[in-house]
């Protein structure tokens, strides 16, 4: 298979995707000496390496969510040579430090994107289309089905779902992922409407963002103290866990919406059981999954998490050289039991 | 359109029923008679005639999206639904429709016997001018099918408050053949019509599971024992010379069963007596399968009737002489309905469920063991001074259903599944061991919790050994212990063996592949 010829830059193998020259790992999934991490979700920022390399708005939640780890950090856009290899990182638009890592040697260029939008959501750096030989791409909404609308048309939608369960004296249960999806939705909220509370799992991460810099408006931890009476006509901010656990209980009458592009798919919302789903997704649509690939100039992609074997047959019928890389990434899950941080905290 | 396009999206965001039955009369407030009578057809599913073939929609689709087709069928398969695919793929439109539902049912019946050409331009000259929520609704005029999470039933209780009528009435209103095309909305709900009181079901009584000791239950001659049947439960009124049979989701079928017709003029007025419908043939009940297919069809043809004759296996007597009588024990109802049945007979229409000889519950426990030999489910125990109580209530009825067969099996295979579980590996292929090699015999895809779908669903994209379109085998790894209520020779299968109801019992994650069943103990159950 061409992936594993030995001149290429980087490889797919059972740790993670290795730059032999170099000796490291982007975004291993087993134990290895030097990581370098797109960003902190936990399919890709994993416990155990010996050391990590991120950028610098990025380590704040990494450290956060991993402890006591040996992290180094780097800004955007700047070149650092391991073994004469050149690596720099360029924002992804996931979240919050998240970043594409483009690795050149002897003027070859592979850039790994991990996870990216094209959007502008306000709280990540705003992605960059980097030209390069290959590419390596996400796949998580990889099918012509998944058109996200523009953020504030989605937002504005949430803030009229919480104003109407206000008004008929509901509390407002909201889930996204703590870490990136959390904070892109709290700083669209209204605040005319009513207070903002969050999960714990949530609250923690915003603590980070807060101390690095990030403008977020005020919100109020959820706790056990709090009675029911005072979440009435507001909005509670939770991890996608929080939905199927006896935490829900400590509210009265509610009303449940889940976050995630998974919610394009009338059935994904239905099996959730909740009362709404808004399309809001930190991953690329399928249109700017193929802008993003055709802007990057590649002559050959490596498709991992998603839709994969159909996104690479779409793109070698449309005369890019594509394969299937086998990966041990998950992307944006459809399942509210596995959010990625809430174990982690 | 657009009221009908809102409908759909308020219904589709809610799960309360309440909430739904608001939306519905909230849209009958907003539009004319016409298309109030159509959205009351297309909820009571009576979709207009199919006039586009599914297959050219699909291309159609394909090509206003610039997609390849391959790809668009792709899509539909990770989407589960045809309707919503094709409105997910088009490309977002500007406008919503200005036409009213009956005018866009119009132009769907308009398409019938005309060329393809014609065909394509209408509908995708509609596509052009239509929201998302608009095009699915529309697409699901086209290809039938259509399920809004909104039951007959729902929809009727909301025209009842919308008219300030009784639900039943309405119902009885709703019955029989009539389509938008040969009735009005004010002929059809508002004429006088004096048929609509006596069609009144009682609300039937269904019994829970047994869970504990059946000796809890005291002394066996207490208690009447019959036969679970695997049939439809259900309700026949005669009333004022009219026959009325409702289903236990309080459905009215009577058109479904001519069968039962006759019983109009052979019982008398003020009847009603709770039963099984049943199909029986040469003096022993059928498979349940071949009911279910009867169900779902719309005409009842003579060969229909051929294959899967009903009986009414009579269970109770509610009412006799016009007279409630579900306040009297069951022992008295019961002699009453012997004592109707043999002053009236009915040709061999409406059969007594037997009432078991039993002394002893060990006794009841062999013939329950024997159910399958008789094609019934278990059986069902009776208090004899019990009332006929309404719903699901515990204490004095219980049914007592047979232990499913099983087997331990390897999963081979695993398959994503539609809809609701897009994106989860939750159809699995399993086998046992002939010799050495793992023979196929059974797919399932019921049976776990979701956390154990997702469990699964991670494990089999990292232990996928090969690919076959949307199949992929893994490795022979996790063994299920498989539950089935039948098992019969085949020779469609390579097994040699087709199950009935085959499903997940649970996941044996406490056994090895190796300590599976084979096919010779599966053959050993036949």
């Amino acid at each position: 298979m061409r992936q594993n010829r030995s001149n290429q830059l980087l490889k797919f193998t059972d740790k993670g995707i290795w730059c032999e020259k170099a000796d490291v790992y982007i975004d291993p999934w087993k134990k290895v000496k030097r990581a370098l991490i797109t960003h902190g979700h936990s399919d890709h920022a994993r416990t155990g390496h010996d050391s990590y390399l991120c950028t610098e708005s990025a380590a704040p939640a990494i450290k956060y969510r991993l402890g006591k780890i040996d992290v180094q950090t780097i800004p955007f856009s700047k070149p650092i040579r391991i073994n004469g290899v050149q690596f720099s990182f360029h924002p992804a638009g996931h979240i919050l430090g998240s970043a594409q890592i483009r690795v050149e040697y002897k003027g070859e260029v592979w850039v790994v994107s991990g996870d990216y939008k094209l959007e502008y959501d306000g709280l990540a750096e705003e992605f960059e289309p980097i030209e390069c030989h290959t590419f390596i791409t996400e796949s998580t909404f990889g099918l012509p089905v998944y058109d996200w609308r523009p953020q504030d048309e989605v937002l504005s939608a949430i803030n009229q779902w919480w104003k109407s369960n206000a008004e008929e004296g509901k509390t407002s249960i909201i889930t996204g992922y703590s870490l990136g999806k959390a904070q892109r939705i709290i700083r669209g909220l209204d605040r005319s409407i009513g207070e903002i509370y969050c999960h714990g799992a949530v609250e923690n991460i915003n603590e980070v963002c807060r101390i690095q810099g990030v403008e977020l408006p005020d919100t109020i931890l959820s706790t056990q103290e709090i009675p029911k009476k005072d979440y009435i006509g507001n909005i509670v901010v939770c991890p996608p866990s929080g939905i199927n656990s006896p935490w829900l209980k400590r509210f009265g009458s509610i009303s449940v919406a889940i976050c995630s592009g998974w919610m394009t798919l009338r059935g994904a919302r239905r099996r959730q059981g909740v009362d709404r789903g808004f399309v809001l997704s930190d991953h690329v649509d399928w249109k700017d999954l193929n802008r993003a690939v055709k802007e990057t100039k590649a002559e050959q992609i490596f498709v991992t998490h998603g839709y994969s074997d159909v996104y690479s047959r779409y793109l070698n019928a449309m005369g890019i050289n594509a394969l299937v890389a086998k990966t041990e990434y998950t992307g944006e899950s459809i399942d509210a039991a596995s959010d990625q941080n809430t174990s982690a905290i | 359109m657009k009221h009908f396009g809102q409908l759909f999206t308020s219904l589709d965001q809610t799960n309360s029923t309440n909430a739904k039955v608001r939306s519905l009369v909230r849209y009958f407030e907003k539009v004319d008679d016409e298309d109030r009578l159509w959205a009351v057809a297309i909820l009571s599913h009576r979709r207009p005639k199919r006039t586009v073939k599914t297959s050219q929609l699909r291309e159609w689709a394909a090509e206003f999206a610039n997609i390849p087709s391959w790809l668009f069928e792709e899509s539909y398969h990770i989407v589960g639904d045809l309707a919503e695919t094709i409105a997910l793929v088009l490309p977002a439109s500007t406008s919503g429709s200005e036409q009213s539902l009956s005018e866009v049912i119009a132009l769907i019946k308009n398409l019938d016997k005309k060329e393809d050409e014609f065909k394509k331009e209408q509908i995708m000259s509609a596509w052009l001018y239509m929201t998302f929520e608009e095009r699915f609704v529309f697409n699901k005029l086209i290809t039938g099918g259509f399920r809004l999470g909104v039951s007959q039933k729902l929809m009727m209780r909301a025209l009842a408050r919308y008219e300030n009528q009784d639900e039943n009435k309405i119902a009885h209103r709703l019955m029989g053949k009539w389509t938008p095309d040969t009735t009005t909305y004010e002929e059809l709900i508002r004429s006088e019509n004096p048929l609509d009181d006596i069609s009144k079901p009682y609300p039937f009584y269904l019994a829970y599971a047994l869970e504990d000791e059946v000796g809890t239950l005291g002394a066996p001659s207490q208690w009447q024992i019959e036969r679970k049947w695997d049939g439809i439960r259900g309700q026949i009124i005669i009333r004022d010379n009219h026959l009325f049979v409702w289903s236990r989701g309080e459905e009215l079928i009577t058109e479904k069963f001519p069968e039962y017709h006759p019983l109009a003029e052979l019982l008398p007025n003020g009847t009603v007596i709770d039963g099984e419908i049943l199909p029986f043939k040469d003096g022993s009940p059928l498979s349940f399968n071949l009911l279910q297919t009867r169900i779902s069809r719309k005409n009842i043809t003579g060969k229909v009737m051929d294959t899967a004759p009903v009986i009414l296996m009579a269970y109770d007597l509610l009412e006799i002489e016009g007279k409630d009588i579900r306040q009297s024990s069951l022992q008295k109802r019961r002699s009453a309905l012997e004592k109707l049945l043999v002053d009236h007979p009915t040709e061999g229409v409406i059969r007594l469920s037997r009432i078991l000889d039993i002394d002893r519950w060990e006794q009841a426990s062999e013939e329950r063991e024997g159910s399958r030999l008789h094609n019934s489910e278990g059986l069902m125990l009776k208090r004899l001074d019990s009332i006929y109580q309404a719903g699901r209530k515990r204490g004095d009825w219980w049914k007592w259903k047979v232990d499913p067969l099983t087997i331990d099996a390897v999963m081979i295979y695993a398959q994503q599944g539609h809809g609701r579980r897009a994106n989860l590996f939750t159809d699995y292929t399993f086998a046992v061991w002939d010799g050495d090699n793992l023979v196929p015999f059974a797919k399932a895809y019921s049976g776990l919790k979701d956390e154990e779908f997702t469990r699964i669903t991670s494990w089999v994209r990292k232990n996928t050994i090969e690919r076959f379109g949307p199949v992929r085998s893994v490795k022979p790894e996790h063994v299920f212990e498989i539950a089935f209520e039948g098992i019969n020779r085949s020779t469609r299968h390579k097994s040699g063996v087709a199950l009935r109801f085959p499903r997940m019992l649970r996941w044996r994650t406490d056994k090895r592949p190796e300590d599976a069943n084979t096919l010779d103990d599966l053959k050993k159950l036949l």
